[in-house]
């Protein structure tokens, strides 16, 4: 295998705190920065959040029957899209929790933006939940409140479980983005020369000085809220896939789902991480910040993640002969194989399974062109994956009256296409007003580097600008 | 570093939002939950104006009616029934004939248009409530509509939340009465003895020498106070009632039974 020299820093060309704070603060602080790139994305964004809007409200008037949900498939896009935005968070809170706690430095420049995609993912993911129950406005049934109808919230239902598995992910996630944030909304405000821009800022940064006792009370709780949000990776989507799991339905009744779940949702996330990182870093000149290292290495996680959700594919058909039940053969062979959906089968094992093993050459690692390629056959295989789940094993299982086909309608696209708009629009509203990248954290890290930068830049001067 | 952007005085403000945002969203909450069960939601005690003031006090109490002389489908039917103007004509086209606050009732009954009651008791469209169910299983009126035969203008007795139907749906053994003194009654009969025996032996319930007439359960039947019982005999009796009767106490509260 032919060695392709790659940039091995974390933090490239010649690097001072002050051009740190410099390459992140003036996305924020000039906003002259943000040209055409921007607003055309930004329009994309716009129009889609529109055509959710307008969806919502039809489907509000009309009730859910503007969707293609039938009765053998009551579970249509709305599941799907819930299953495949909740994975997308997934990288977000790998990234700043686990390998926080691992200690690992080259998640200092991702995670800023790779926690805000998590938070913006599951915000689209519980829009579909929600409108899936068809009253959105008593959705507030599904917690445990003091009610007058004497009603509680129904415990051993796993829909029960992924509401407070979904909600604490929320929340804890959106705590942990915020308090990450301090230290740096104290940057924006030291060097914002904009009157408003450092009242904001300094009502965000609570008061932020720096000081000693400062970061030791911010270096607590970070760790604490890592600790908490561990568990949540694993958790959120576990339960997700007991929605499934925990049924009766051929083809759902795994065990193997929690961690073939969880691989799936690393696998799509850091997919869309990369997706978002390349032209992000181009487009604002952070190449030295976001290194060919950093997309090597989310790479090689994908191709881990990739080939764990593969031994997934292998051991549902490996269980489906073994366990002898007639049901689970017939969907696995019968079906998936040769069934009328089964160009979804194959076409997901060829985005999920096929594709990724590009990454196995290094040269591919770090290739925008190729990272581009495959992330985006990921983005569309996990898709896939949902959907092969879904109205695949609802359109056939015990009874021959299941047998009938799912469609999708307009409006199960026009949301799904909506749900990427607002995506799009609030990782944009993100770029322009908060800093992308942990500011401090990058510092801290060049500290870190500090006497080795030097050997390395002597060692490939080419990088060194 | 700049010039700071606040007065220190800004801590005191920052400390109070962030005590703001722990206490206030559990104070509105409480408030809104305290809110829905109160008489400003729910309007028990609070007695509802009407066209004409008809007064249960009077009618049921002092001139000793029957509940369904006017509410006569309250056996047989889901819907206890209002009066026709005709069934308030029955007596007043005799006594009362000049009365200004039976205009409206002559009116009525001369133009051939019923008089707009106002609604003292409603459930929401999708609860289906039956009454005669009720009645057949022995539920005395007042467990649910409250003191009427003391109601001057109509008042709501209860709630009828569905936690409070819950109450008995869930454990019918704590709230089915019987009267052991007239076994003969069936329970459907018991119902209105009740308001027989408040004629007979009026308020407080004593016969002429001095014995006890009204148990102290009839008493708080006839007072719309009572809430069931949890004391063992009673839920022991309670429940041979309920086998009795055929209550399916596995099915009372399943959602179908009154959400069709």
């Amino acid at each position: 295998m032919a060695q392709v020299k790659i940039n091995d820093l974390l933090i490239t060309g010649d690097q001072t705190y002050a051009s740190i704070d410099n390459s992140v603060g003036r996305l924020v602080l000039d906003q002259k920065i943000h040209k055409k790139p921007w607003f055309i994305m930004f329009a994309i964004g716009i129009l889609g959040t529109g055509l959710l809007g307008v969806s919502i409200a039809w489907l509000l008037f009309q009730g859910i029957g503007i969707w293609g949900n039938n009765v053998p498939s009551a579970w249509g896009f709305d599941i799907i899209n819930f299953v495949w935005w909740i994975g997308i968070g997934h990288a977000g809170t790998l990234i700043s929790a686990i390998l926080l706690l691992l200690r690992q430095q080259w998640r200092n420049s991702i995670n800023r933006f790779a926690e805000a995609m998590t938070i913006f993912a599951v915000m689209c993911a519980g829009l579909y939940p929600l409108l899936h129950t068809g009253r959105p406005w008593n959705a507030y049934w599904l917690f445990p409140y003091t009610n007058i109808l004497a009603m509680w919230p129904q415990f051993r239902s796993p829909l029960m479980w992924d509401v407070f598995a979904v909600s604490t992910y929320f929340s804890v996630s959106a705590v942990f983005w915020f308090v990450g944030l301090i230290p740096d909304f104290a940057t924006l405000r030291d060097k914002s020369t904009n009157r408003i821009g450092k009242v904001i800022f300094a009502i965000l940064s609570m008061g932020w000085r720096g000081s000693n006792q400062h970061w030791h009370r911010y270096e607590q709780m970070y760790l604490l809220l890592a600790g908490l949000s561990t568990p949540l990776v694993l958790s959120v989507h576990s339960i997700v896939s007991f929605d499934f799991a925990v049924s009766i339905v051929p083809g759902w009744n795994v065990t193997v789902f929690p961690p073939y779940f969880v691989a799936g949702a690393v696998f799509a996330g850091f997919a869309m991480v990369i997706t978002f990182a390349l032209p992000i870093r181009k487009l604002y000149k952070l190449e030295h910040l976001i290194t060919d290292r950093h997309m090597d290495w989310m790479a090689k996680i994908l191709l881990a993640t990739g080939l764990i959700v593969f031994y997934g594919y292998i051991l549902e058909i490996f269980f489906s002969w073994y366990s002898g039940n007639f049901y689970e053969y017939k969907l696995l062979i019968n079906t998936r194989f040769t069934g009328p959906y089964s160009w979804a089968y194959w076409m997901l094992i060829f985005c999920n399974g096929i594709v990724p093993q590009l990454f196995w050459i290094q040269k591919f690692r770090v290739n925008p062109v190729s990272l581009m390629i495959v992330c985006q056959a990921v983005s569309v295989g996990m898709w896939l994956e949902r959907f092969v789940i879904i109205p695949m094993s609802l359109t056939n299982n015990y009874l021959p009256s299941s047998d009938k086909m799912y469609y999708p309608s307009f409006w199960d696209f026009a949301m799904f296409l909506g749900t990427m708009g607002l995506f799009i629009f609030l990782m944009f509203l993100f770029i322009r007003f908060l800093p992308i990248i942990n500011i401090f954290e990058v510092k801290d890290l060049l500290f870190k580097m500090g006497g080795k930068r030097e050997i390395v830049e002597e060692a490939t001067p080419a990088e060194v600008k | 570093m700049g010039a700071q952007v606040f007065k220190p005085s800004a801590n005191s403000i920052a400390h109070v939002t962030i005590l703001g945002i722990a206490i206030v969203p559990l104070t509105v909450g409480l408030s809104l939950a305290a809110l829905s069960r109160s008489p400003a939601n729910t309007k028990v005690n609070v007695p509802k104006n009407q066209p004409v003031p008809f007064s249960h006090q009077h009618h049921s109490w002092e001139l000793g009616i029957d509940c369904r002389y006017c509410h006569g489908s309250v056996e047989k039917s889901g819907y206890a029934g209002l009066p026709s103007t005709e069934t308030c004509m029955s007596c007043h086209s005799q006594i009362w004939t000049n009365s200004p606050l039976l205009e409206p009732v002559r009116q009525s009954y001369e133009t051939n248009t019923p008089i707009k009651w106002n609604l003292v008791n409603k459930v929401p469209d999708f609860v289906y409530f039956n009454h005669s169910i009720h009645v057949a299983r022995g539920v005395n009126c007042n467990t649910c509509h409250g003191p009427v035969n003391d109601m001057h203008i109509t008042w709501k007795g209860n709630p009828f939340q569905m936690a409070w139907c819950l109450e008995c749906h869930r454990a019918p053994e704590r709230h089915l009465t019987k009267d052991p003194t007239r076994p003969d009654l069936s329970p459907r009969q018991q119902v209105f003895d009740l308001y027989w025996k408040l004629q007979t032996y009026g308020k407080t319930g004593f016969k002429d020498d001095g014995t006890k007439a009204l148990s102290e359960r009839e008493l708080q039947l006839l007072k719309g106070e009572w809430n069931g019982s949890d004391k063992p005999e009673d839920i022991k009796s309670g429940k041979e009632l309920v086998k009795e009767l055929g209550v399916q106490v596995q099915q009372l509260a399943d959602c179908a039974v009154c959400h069709h």
